[in-house]
Order: structure tokens, then sequence, then C-alpha cells
């Protein structure tokens, strides 16, 4: 009989916070900087090299750098393990989703210029359609990579 | 063994030397990658683009234009494939109770 293990409980133990305090505070130190250049690149996607992938890779790497310096248990209110495979859904279905709003609104998929906005003109409209979706894809690559590390860890 | 590996490298550096000689300049006009239309008289897609990216979704950026607005099917593809990725590694990576 194969029954499911309780999930997470061994990373706990294999992923520790570090002993070295240098590590510690510089892991701590260096996460809002890199979430925060995360953001630029994402928000900035528009204007410069960019988008929801390099910006979603760069949160992930903020959050798997505080789970190796300060260790697995310490950073679950960061980001809890339970919590990154529905994200990554939840980013696939904001994709999708503004893509029906596109078909609802009676235009074609992912159509962003028949959104029901009429005092934005269409090009702006398309803006932030491309701003909506890069969500999507930016909440979906970050939450994929750290729940491969947190299987990584538990497997 | 060491020297037929020493030619077969030779050869293949003298083929792309060859073939990097024969590229056309940065930004030639008349280059068939910059041509707006093609050999046979039809409009070229990227010609398009280039000329109305900005106009079309008042984004500077033209290579975000292209992946999220033009394109923005493939990307859907993209982040899916991404997801369903995270999903194999997750099936292979689960722990069982024997």
């Amino acid at each position: 009989m194969i029954e499911h293990a309780r999930p997470f409980d061994l990373a706990a133990d294999r992923c520790g916070p570090s002993s070295s305090p240098i590590i510690r505070i510089a892991s701590r130190g260096l996460a809002p900087l890199i979430q925060i250049i995360g953001l630029y690149v994402f928000f900035h996607g528009h204007y410069s090299p960019g988008g929801g992938f390099q910006g979603g890779v760069l949160l992930a790497a903020s959050i798997i750098l505080l789970r190796m310096g300060l260790g697995f248990a310490n950073t679950q209110t960061v980001m809890p393990s339970g919590w990154t495979v529905p994200l990554g859904a939840v980013g696939g279905l904001i994709y999708i989703g503004t893509g029906f709003f596109a078909v609802l609104c009676g235009g074609n998929f992912l159509d962003y210029g028949v959104f029901p906005m009429p005092w934005l003109d269409p090009p702006h409209l398309h803006s932030y359609g491309i701003l909506f979706i890069e969500v999507g894809v930016t909440l979906t690559v970050m939450s994929t990579l750290v729940a491969i590390f947190d299987h990584l860890l538990d497997g | 063994m060491k020297l037929h590996q020493a030619l077969v490298l030779l050869a293949f550096a003298a083929v792309l030397t060859m073939a990097a000689m024969q590229l056309p300049a940065r930004g030639d006009a008349a280059s068939p990658a910059n041509r707006v239309f093609n050999t046979r008289g039809e409009p070229v897609a990227g010609a398009h683009y280039i000329s109305h990216a900005e106009k079309d979704a008042a984004t500077p950026n033209m290579v975000t234009v292209i992946l999220a607005d033009y394109r923005s099917f493939d990307t859907l593809g993209e982040t899916l494939v991404v997801f369903a990725g995270g999903i194999a590694c997750l099936f292979i990576l689960r722990r069982l109770k024997p």
C-alpha cells in the first residue's frame, strides 16, 4: 500500500539555518535588493530589456537565497511551500483569463484593444493588456522555480 | 584519432568563417532580413512590426510588443510549458512512503 508522505517534513530537517552569521545576514540583506531589482525588471519591461520571465526568475532567486541562508522552516512566511503550485496555476489562469475576457468583450482571443475602458485609447489598452499577462507570467515562473527547489529538498 | 578531431574542427572553423564573411552588413537595407517586400512583392512581417509596434501598443520596447501582443498566444504556450515542467518535476521528486 503506497501512501502519500506528509509534505515537506524532511525538507525542514535537511535545510536548516546556516551556521555562519555572515551568510545569514548577507542573505537577509541581499534578498530585498534582488526583489526590488526583480520588480524593476518586470515593470520596466515595456521600456527596456526585461519582462515577466526575467523578473519572475529574479524573484524566485531571492526566495531561494532566503531559503538557503535562513533555513526552510524560517522562510515559510515569505513563501509558503504549499502555495507555490496553486500560485503557478493562478498565474496561468490570469493569462488565459485576460485572453477570454477579450473574447467576452467581443474581440479575438488576447486582443486587448476591446477591453471596456472607454477612457483609454486602444494603444494604451494594449499596453495595460501586456502588463496583465506579464503579471501572470511572473507569478508562474516565480512559483514554479520555488516549487522545484522545495521538492528537490524534500524528495 | 586526435588528428582526425583536429581536422574536423578546422573544417568546421573554415566553414563558419566563410559563412560569417558572407553575412550582410548591419543595417543593410538590401539584405533579405531588412526588406519591406519580399522577392514576390508581398509585405514582410518584420517591417510591419518595426513601423507599427510603438503606435499600436504605446510601448517603446518593440520586443515586448511582439512577445506579448502580436505573438501573445505563443507566450501563453511558453508560460504553460514552464508550469507543466514544474508539475513534471514535482511528480518525479514527490516522496512516497513505501
